[in-house]
């Protein structure tokens, strides 16, 4: 048998998305990003949506992803995807439009736009990495960041006196009247990312049924961040990050 | 500076320049505007939501939670090849610095109007020209230029929100109308322009093929930004960037000259400074005095040609200006000490009177 | 011809809306026209001033140091407006309230106790235009039909009811208007 006997379409188990371009990834091993970025390229191949679907990039580690799933994209300044996507969407109302954001994007910079895009009901979807730490710019402290743990802005962990409390920005979400889905999902296991990619898909289509915003949060690892390999950052999510962000969906009207 | 059409009687209208603009915005097929209120400029989103354009034209506005939300509205609106624009006055355009330096870098046309009010600070609501610095000298963060319209009347506000939206898609630069806290707050008599429609989608692909409307199977993606990691990559936009407004710099200068050919005094002035101006040049005539007003439109491109030439003919010049002298330090760029640059004006929103000028023109110039 | 006008006076009394009952009569009669309002938390109680152009010819400045003729109101603007008149020039004032009265003999100085009269007659929303009227018994700048044209114009059509009593305001301070000096 040479290579090209084994190169058959007969014998194909497993096919990247179309979407998705052969662009090396920057992302570091175990980490959520490259599987989202997945799930939206397989979601958006099997809706073939991919000629009305724009994307918002953020500013964080998910600042390239518009080097990776070839779609229309925007990038946007740090934390304003959400205004970007309700002008996107309010002016292109048959195009499927979804901001990509981290926690410190979304939580904390962008607490603003999140909100009154969310509250306004923007008939857009906003999927959410949470890992708990600024990624890009070298593990420092997130509004996600747990209590007691350590980034390069708290060192000795997070304290609730000098650095406030977890900001549980998804809960205040869902208490919102122009929310319509918000969900919490993870992508450690074969059947989280199954879960999850179901929620995403939800969370796009409800962009086309005038029911207002969906949220996707995804409750990720940082492997580089948290300084921990890929495994150990999957078993101490699930043991540390679960609690304060526990799975499942808050709102789904 | 007062308009020169032929006003066709039924359609003179008496209107404040911040409705001149909101109309002329509906009129030119603007598709979206975005905005925060702020005094001395809220009649521009009142007279939108009133006139309700979204069920005529099919025209957005849409009341953001900021400035900053405003802005990056126009941001993603502008993305999809779209006519957009925001207006505000001072403080709200330095919220708006982030944005208009994201868009010069994504290469983005959109408008924007500032009426301008007296700072720093929150300042207060009367009526100021202190923003100069900050509109054609940057504002944002790295090199970038805006071009820069001033108008003088509220039939400007109505032409030059019409010029910018043409402006801002030939060079894919933000574009600003920069006028004042008078000139949106008064009225005088005003020809709306007429009604173009808005783009269609088949236009947007035409006009502005870069726009994200969505991957079609014809073409790559489309990508709207102004990050560039490899330093190659940034030195090659800021190039091509440059490249573009030294082809604005050469074409589209605009100025307005009155009482100049046996000037040998020219006062430079723009927007309500220039109108006062023109008064001045009036009264110190009939003092003996032969003064001479240019007008720069454009404030950036400046029109330092002009200036040049009248360096070489005037004894001296004036720039007057609602701020603590701003433009002054253009004039002299220009004249390059061929003859003494002088500056009055008021600060902090005081506008100068006529005769204010006329006695500056004697104490600064004359002697 | 060019007339420049200065309104002041207590937010409340009118004073924009005056002022902008003259420039849409100017714009009736084909004129030249600028309203320039000092606005601000002065429309909210504190003084108020509007400054009115009409003109055959284009309107250069629209902020002025002088008058041809000040309409004012109140105390603090007469202290303000009564110096800036020009010599020959026209200055009204209402006396409510007065404790001190013009002192210029080079101007034409006219009283109109439009208050007053409004108050007795239950007419307070009409002053402004009794003292409108009273400008027009002295200074025919603009035309009474052109008034009202302007009047149709500038108001919502659900207040056109309102242009009868209006023109009885303009025909009650033609009456009312007095030389002082």
């Amino acid at each position: 048998m040479n290579i090209s006997e084994i190169i058959n379409p007969a014998n194909l188990v497993f096919d990247k998305p179309k979407v998705m371009n052969d662009t090396p990834m920057h992302y570091c091993p175990g980490c959520s990003h490259g599987v989202v970025h997945k799930l939206i390229s397989e979601i958006i191949e099997e809706m073939d949506i991919q000629d009305k679907t724009i994307g918002i990039a953020p500013v964080g580690c998910a600042v390239f992803a518009y080097q990776y799933l070839d779609i229309d994209w925007q990038q946007a300044a740090h934390g304003r995807a959400p205004a970007l996507a309700t002008a996107v969407k309010r002016l292109l109302p048959d195009r499927y439009v979804f901001t990509y954001q981290g926690d410190g994007d979304l939580a904390s910079i962008g607490t603003a736009e999140t909100i009154h895009a969310c509250n306004r009901g923007e008939n857009i979807a906003i999927i959410f990495i949470n890992n708990g730490i600024y990624g890009m710019t070298g593990g420092q402290m997130a509004p996600t960041t747990l209590k007691g743990m350590k980034s390069s802005t708290s060192p000795n962990g997070r304290d609730i006196p000098r650095n406030g409390n977890p900001f549980n920005i998804t809960n205040l979400l869902a208490q919102l009247e122009g929310t319509c889905y918000v969900t919490r999902q993870a992508v450690h296991t074969v059947a989280s990312v199954r879960k999850c990619k179901k929620a995403i898909q939800k969370a796009l289509e409800n962009s086309m049924l005038n029911k207002g915003t969906s949220i996707v949060e995804v409750v990720s690892t940082c492997s580089s961040g948290w300084k921990m390999t890929p495994a150990e950052s999957n078993n101490w999510m699930v043991d540390n990050m679960f609690p304060e962000y526990p799975m499942g969906d808050l709102k789904n009207i | 500076m007062n308009t020169d059409k032929k006003q066709n009687k039924e359609e003179v209208r008496l209107m404040k320049g911040n409705e001149a603009v909101a109309h002329a915005a509906i009129r030119c097929g603007c598709d979206g505007y975005f905005g925060y209120p702020i005094t001395p400029q809220s009649e521009i989103m009142e007279t939108l939501m009133e006139l309700e354009p979204w069920n005529t034209t099919g025209m957005v506005v849409l009341q953001a939670e900021s400035e900053t939300a405003s802005i990056n509205m126009v941001y993603g609106a502008a993305g999809c090849g779209k006519k957009a624009m925001t207006s505000s006055s001072s403080p709200g355009i330095s919220l708006m610095q982030e944005g208009i330096s994201y868009m010069a870098g994504a290469e983005l046309p959109c408008v924007i109007v500032n009426v301008m009010r007296g700072g720093p600070g929150l300042g207060t609501i009367q009526p100021s020209q202190a923003d100069y610095f900050q509109t054609v000298k940057g504002g944002g963060h790295g090199d970038y230029k805006m071009i820069t319209l001033a108008p003088a009347s509220v039939q400007e506000m109505a032409d030059y929100t019409v010029m910018a939206f043409d402006l801002a898609f030939k060079y894919r630069t933000p574009t600003m109308v920069l006028a004042d806290g008078v000139i949106g707050q008064m009225m005088e008599k005003v020809v709306l322009p007429p009604f173009q429609p808005r783009w269609t989608e088949e236009e947007i692909k035409q006009n502005a093929p870069w726009a994200t409307l969505g991957k079609t199977p014809d073409r790559k993606p489309n990508i709207i930004n102004s990050l560039r990691m490899d330093a190659n990559d940034m030195e090659e936009l800021n190039i091509l960037l440059q490249s573009r407004y030294r082809e604005i710099e050469k074409k589209e200068v605009l100025f307005e000259e009155f009482d100049c050919d046996d000037a040998e005094y020219l006062i430079v002035a723009f927007g309500i400074s220039a109108r006062i101006c023109q008064k001045a040049v009036k009264l110190a005539k009939k003092e003996g005095i032969k003064a001479g007003l240019l007008r720069p439109i454009t404030l950036y491109p400046f029109p330092i040609e002009v200036l040049k030439k009248y360096a070489e003919k005037v004894k001296g010049m004036l720039s007057v200006e609602m701020n603590a002298g701003q433009m002054v330090e253009d004039v002299r760029l220009a004249v390059n000490g061929k003859v003494p640059v002088e500056y009055f004006g008021r600060m902090g929103g005081i506008v100068p009177t006529p005769d204010e000028v006329v006695e500056a023109l004697k104490n600064k110039l004359i002697k | 011809m060019t007339e420049e006008i200065i309104i002041a006076g207590f937010g409340g009394q009118g004073v924009l809306s005056m002022g902008k009952i003259l420039a849409y009569s100017g714009l009736m009669q084909d004129q030249e026209v600028s309203w320039m309002p000092s606005y601000g938390p002065e429309q909210r109680g504190g003084t108020a001033n509007v400054t009115v152009i009409l003109s055959d010819e284009r309107i250069s400045s629209p902020v002025l140091n002088s008058y041809d003729t000040a309409i004012v109101l109140n105390q603090p603007s007469l202290d303000r407006f009564e110096s800036k008149v020009k010599p020959g020039g026209t200055l009204i004032f209402d006396g409510n309230g007065f404790h001190k009265f013009p002192t210029r003999t080079d101007i034409n100085v006219y009283r109109i106790d439009a208050t007053e009269y409004a108050y007795a007659n239950n007419a307070a929303k009409t002053m402004n235009m009794i003292i409108l009227g009273g400008l027009l018994k002295i200074r025919p700048i603009v035309l009474v039909e052109n008034v009202l044209k302007g009047l149709k114009k500038s108001l919502p059509e659900r207040h056109h009811h309102l242009l009868e009593m209006n023109e009885k305001a303009i025909h009650i301070g033609m009456d009312l208007i007095k030389k002082v000096n």
